[in-house]
């Protein structure tokens, strides 16, 4: 199987301590692969290791061609969206500039006009707001306008950091509804960094866990909703 | 925003017919201070970066005029267009380094900047004149039209206004703006979108720097005189006070805060010739408790309300006004002037 983002001996470094241990994974292309792991073991800085914000060791690779170190914009350019956490919300533009931004190093204007329409059709309720200021909406819509504006790079890799922080379960349950469909319908293969288990095991196809910088298990998300100890630990049945 | 900038427009050409020559200098100041500000807005309220030096750029912008205009004998008008590239390339220069520094850090790199001018200024005296200054010429009226050169200079400020209100107003609608506002509101996000966080806000201390340049060559025309102890720390941070009473995420702020340092001082002279300082920063007190978002925020509050009222009597009341106006809390606040982030 074809891998579209591949990770070898990655570490990452916040100042001079290191977060990241020498992680091996892969992103299969058109597939939702999530990384599992509770509070601080790592997994925002995975993603902003990926999007080049911060000082990494080892070697990313995307489409083949080396990422590692160069700049986020220029990281950006080849297609990758991140949506941050904590959702990232510029609360003082409203919700179209916010999902302007999104296309912020894309040049072509009809597109961006077009992908507007495409995402207003995901998330109705960001069409009826598109004029107001993102920072009064709820917490439920500034996370669909949070992938929206990923959605906005007309992304080949969407990453998404811990989407499910402070939403009511039925919330999160619609959420990563549209971002199968997102990944079915567009072809956009997701790379997903969670602590919720049970809902994330349910949407993606691949699975990590990540401890303390490290990878301890891996394999199809099916296996490791069967596995035991990630069942005690991460699942609570 | 273009209903008020004809306003402004209008209101200001027609008003010398009915000003003393004192007074018409007096608005001529205030144009100049609302230049500067604008500036200063553009840095504090929609970058959210701060600055306590930009005296030392109003400086750079009337001494290079002063220079050229005397010494080189080359056109005001080309010397105030020296004036604003110059101040854009220091300040974009300055920014580069400094704005390693966040918030209260930035704040202290920039006043030592402003503390710095004067005695620069005086040291390479054979430039600069010195503690003596320069004296400048007046520019003549020009194409024989029937005013006198203080209304020249008056009709010349304002034009410039009105110009770079309508270059901030376009720079800061369109892609540029949404990622200098972008970076105040969420500096994290802003870099995951592509922007270049660090190169953005280095270009946003630049055009910051030119307004207040610009104004800097204004001021140094309307007075006819530069000399090291007008451009003091002093000045940097009356700057800062008519930018904050203004409204600092506001581009008409400038002008009600270039009101403001202009006319507040002179009154205070009259309610007290002994503490007049003491007076001036009363009303400031006053100002930042009636108008906590300036007295731009107050206006589109009150603007909001209004709509809201007129709203409220139509059958169908209107759900986004009551939204739109609750943003308006947020638009200018506390937060947004000290940039953190949510």
């Amino acid at each position: 199987m074809a891998a579209l983002l591949e990770a070898s001996n990655l570490e990452a470094y916040y100042g001079w301590s290191k977060v990241l241990h020498g992680l091996r994974f892969a992103v299969e292309k058109d597939k939702v692969t999530v990384v599992l792991g509770a509070n601080g073991a790592g997994k925002t800085t995975l993603l902003r290791a990926i999007s080049g914000m911060i000082r990494t060791g080892g070697e990313i690779r995307f489409a083949g061609e080396r990422i590692d170190g160069q700049a986020p914009e220029d990281i950006v350019r080849r297609g990758i969206a991140h949506v941050p956490e904590g959702r990232g919300t510029f609360i003082n533009l409203t919700v179209e500039e916010n999902l302007r931004l999104g296309a912020y190093v894309r040049k072509d204007k009809t597109g961006i006009r077009e992908d507007l329409d495409r995402v207003f059709h995901f998330f109705p309720v960001l069409k009826e707001k598109s004029r107001n200021p993102a920072g009064v909406l709820s917490g439920g819509e500034q996370q669909m306008l949070a992938l929206a504006r990923g959605l906005m790079l007309r992304p080949r890799l969407l990453l998404l950091d811990e989407p499910s922080l402070g939403l009511a379960p039925v919330l999160v349950m619609e959420l990563f509804r549209i971002v199968r469909a997102i990944n079915e319908s567009e072809g956009v293969t997701v790379l997903l960094v969670e602590q919720d288990a049970v809902a994330a095991l349910e949407l993606a196809h691949q699975a990590y866990l990540l401890e303390t910088g490290s990878i301890v298990t891996s394999g199809p998300a099916a296996e490791l909703r069967e596995n035991d100890s990630i069942r005690r630990s991460y699942l609570g049945y | 925003m273009r209903l008020g900038l004809l306003l402004v427009a209008g209101v200001g050409y027609l008003l010398p017919a009915a000003l003393s020559s004192y007074q018409t200098f007096e608005f001529t100041q205030v144009f100049i201070y609302a230049v500067a500000l604008l500036g200063l807005n553009i840095l504090i309220g929609y970058n959210g970066q701060f600055s306590l030096g930009h005296g030392a750029f109003y400086a750079i912008g009337a001494y290079t005029t002063a220079i050229m205009t005397t010494r080189w004998d080359i056109p005001y008008g080309w010397a105030i267009i020296a004036a604003g590239a110059l101040s854009l390339v220091v300040g974009f220069l300055f920014g580069l380094p400094a704005l390693r520094f966040e918030g209260l850090y930035l704040a202290l790199a920039t006043f030592a900047l402003a503390l710095a001018t004067p005695q620069v200024l005086k040291y390479f005296d054979t430039w600069t004149g010195g503690s003596q200054g320069i004296v400048l010429d007046k520019p003549s009226v020009p194409l024989g039209l029937p005013i006198s050169a203080d209304q020249y200079l008056y009709y010349l400020s304002l034009t410039v206004l009105v110009i770079l209100l309508l270059l901030a107003h376009n720079l800061l609608r369109g892609r540029a703006g949404r990622a200098i506002t972008a970076i105040r509101d969420n500096p994290i996000a802003a870099e995951a979108m592509g922007v270049n966080a660090a190169l953005y806000k280095s270009l946003t201390f630049g055009v910051s720097a030119m307004y207040t340049g610009i104004a800097g060559a204004l001021g140094a025309l309307a007075v006819a005189f530069v000399a090291p102890d007008t451009f003091s720390a002093f000045l940097s941070i009356n700057f800062l006070v008519g930018s904050v009473v203004g409204g600092v995420a506001s581009i008409s702020g400038a002008i009600f805060g270039g009101a403001f340092i202009e006319f507040v001082p002179t009154y205070a002279q009259e309610i007290s010739r002994a503490a007049p300082w003491a007076i001036f920063g009363l009303t400031l007190i006053i100002f930042m408790y009636v108008m906590p978002t300036g007295v731009a925020g107050l206006i589109r509050r009150v603007a909001a309300a209004l709509a809201r009222s007129m709203a409220s009597e139509q059958p169908a009341p209107d759900s986004q006004t009551a939204a739109a106006e609750a943003a308006e809390g947020n638009r200018g606040s506390a937060r947004a002037v000290l940039g953190k982030p949510d």
